[in-house]
């Protein structure tokens, strides 16, 4: 019984060393210089809360905030109703449903990046140009270009890659539901969206919490789709927070400040997710 | 829902909207093969003649065969050792829950998920560069690690599954627990260890971020490294550009293709659990 007790150990203890020098220490790090004014190399010394203070008064970190929630939030709620709807679709009686299930998760296995250059090509190039050609003014200029729309490119994007992910997990959620079910509701009279509201949204619940968790805090880190689309630009309008710690981090000689960044952005990410799969959770009981 | 009847209004509306999928691919694929000038006249066309000449001039501006082969070393040895190391570790934590110690290491490892990577994307890479990890072995060392959070959760509740009766069968025999473990549990692993594996390779394959500020050294460039260098540079190439991009696809598309009832079913079972 020893030696099966060292075995495990064994299995064990290498790892969790390794996991901590690796990730928990530097994690650590992390919060230790958010107290310090460290730009990256060099001399330091400790600054108490001010880089804290200072991210709260902070335009530019704001903006970042401000840009990366209403991201998140919108996303999150278009690629939950659309997967929804999809997973559905897949669901039913159709013709060709494999194929069109493989077709739907492709998004999933492509680079964000490559995905998002190929996109910003659709948004430059070729949207204007139909647009153009069927005399629609508004869409005859890149979208990316413009401050207070450039977000939307982003949207579409992200919308369309994530999309695959949550209806996978919806049509796993949606073959649980025994048929009989809806043959009963059909015979008690129930319409389409009764069914929908009284059976299928009860009994896929978990699943919406699930994604809708995993959904928003995918989207909280948006970076790849922004480095690909944007670059954050035109001027600091589609800045995510990742994004900004990583440019001021590196770049711009702010390892302190963006450490404390990350600490802010660590316990927003905690906090939201925790009210999410307490709020949504509740929710499931209740039905 | 109906037994029987093929509900064609669905199909018809599943088909269009699959369109929104395969459009950019396709715009991607016929731009690819594209001269600049057929650019001029129009978007949607297929292209007159089909010449690989943007795809050999990709190849050689990104140093392509470079770049691949360092994203397939990577993943390769990310996937491989992933199974490998982060199976065990769930094993002893699954099969020893009832302990303070495992329980703990469980809880720590899993609470990590929610650790956002920008927190010790700073401090990492230092350390890596004072270590000499700022290569391709540090990358895949840091990506087997940093999955520990995710797979142990995912293989401690597969494993839980598993009744012990059949590990017991074998030490009866004498056979120690590493024996049990490599074979007995890790061949019954083998589903988990398939759902393990597709999220790995998608990761492995596709991350941009961590590559992106451990790899200093052009030569130890990844796929998605190359197509952000390579757009910085010949931004303004078009059909370049999208050879380039579909090479970097092409692998992942290909795998796809021939297993994509397994990485459906995969992913499935691995978010599920």
């Amino acid at each position: 019984m020893k030696s099966r007790q060292r075995a495990f150990m064994l299995m064990t203890v290498p790892a969790l060393i390794l996991f901590f020098i690796f990730h928990t220490y530097p994690a650590l790090q992390g919060i230790y210089y958010s107290f310090t004014d460290y730009k990256g190399y060099g001399e330091w010394n400790f600054v108490g809360l001010k880089n804290y203070f200072n991210v709260f008064q902070d335009e530019r970190a704001l903006q970042a905030y401000g840009f990366t929630f209403k991201f998140a939030i919108i996303a999150t709620i278009l690629v939950n109703i659309f997967s929804l709807v999809i997973a559905i679709g897949l669901n039913s009686k159709i013709k060709f449903s494999k194929t069109l299930r493989a077709v739907y998760f492709l998004p999933n296995i492509l680079s964000i990046l490559i995905v998002g250059y190929i996109f910003n090509f659709i948004f430059t190039f070729f949207i204007p140009d139909i647009a153009q050609a069927l005399g629609i003014n508004a869409l005859a200029e890149n979208i990316l270009g413009k401050p207070d729309l450039a977000w939307i490119g982003i949207i579409v994007v992200s919308v369309w890659q994530a999309v695959a992910f949550n209806t996978i997990l919806y049509l796993a959620g949606l073959v649980t539901i025994p048929e009989e079910m809806y043959e009963a509701a059909s015979i008690d009279g129930a319409g389409t969206w009764k069914k929908f509201w009284n059976i299928t949204f009860p009994l896929i619940a978990p699943f919406f919490t699930i994604n809708m968790v995993l959904a928003m805090k995918n989207f909280l880190m948006v970076f790849d789709h922004i480095i690909a689309m944007t670059g954050g630009g035109p001027g600091t309008s589609t800045e995510s927070i990742s994004l900004l710690i990583f440019r001021g981090g590196f770049e711009g000689g702010e390892f302190a400040y963006q450490s404390a960044n990350a600490v802010i952005y660590f316990l927003v990410i905690v906090i939201i997710s925790v009210v999410q799969l307490r709020y949504l959770q509740r929710r499931e009981v209740e039905l | 829902m109906k037994k029987g009847k093929t509900n064609w209004l669905i199909t018809g509306l599943l088909i269009a909207g699959s369109l929104l999928i395969l459009f950019p691919l396709y715009l991607a694929v016929t731009i690819s093969f594209k001269t600049p000038e057929e650019m001029g006249k129009s978007l949607l066309a297929l292209p007159e003649q089909w010449s690989f000449s943007n795809y050999a001039q990709a190849i050689e501006l990104t140093n392509f065969f470079q770049a691949m082969g360092n994203s397939l070393f990577i993943t390769f040895f990310v996937v491989v050792l992933t199974l490998l190391t982060n199976s065990m570790v769930a094993y002893a934590i699954a099969r020893n829950m009832h302990k303070k110690f495992y329980k703990f290491i469980f809880y720590y490892l899993v609470s990590a998920m929610f650790i956002p990577f920008p927190i010790i994307m700073l401090p990492i890479v230092k350390q890596t560069a004072q270590w000499n990890l700022d290569n391709l072995v540090g990358l895949i060392f840091l990506y087997v690690v940093y999955g520990l959070a995710f797979n142990v959760f995912l293989y401690v509740g597969y494993i839980k599954s598993i009744p012990a009766e059949l590990e017991e069968a074998a030490i009866v025999d004498g056979a120690s627990t590493w024996v049990v473990f490599w074979k007995v549990i890790f061949p019954l692993l083998m589903p988990m260890n398939a759902t393990v594996g597709i999220l790995t390779t998608l990761w492995a394959w596709n991350d941009f971020m961590l590559p992106l500020v451990i790899i200093s050294d052009r030569e130890l460039s990844t796929l998605p490294l190359v197509q952000f260098v390579f757009q910085g540079q010949f931004s303004t190439d078009y059909n370049l550009a999208f050879s380039s991009y579909l090479m970097a696809l092409a692998p992942m598309i290909l795998v796809y293709i021939i297993a994509q009832k397994w990485i459906i079913s995969g992913v499935t079972k691995g978010a599920i659990k």
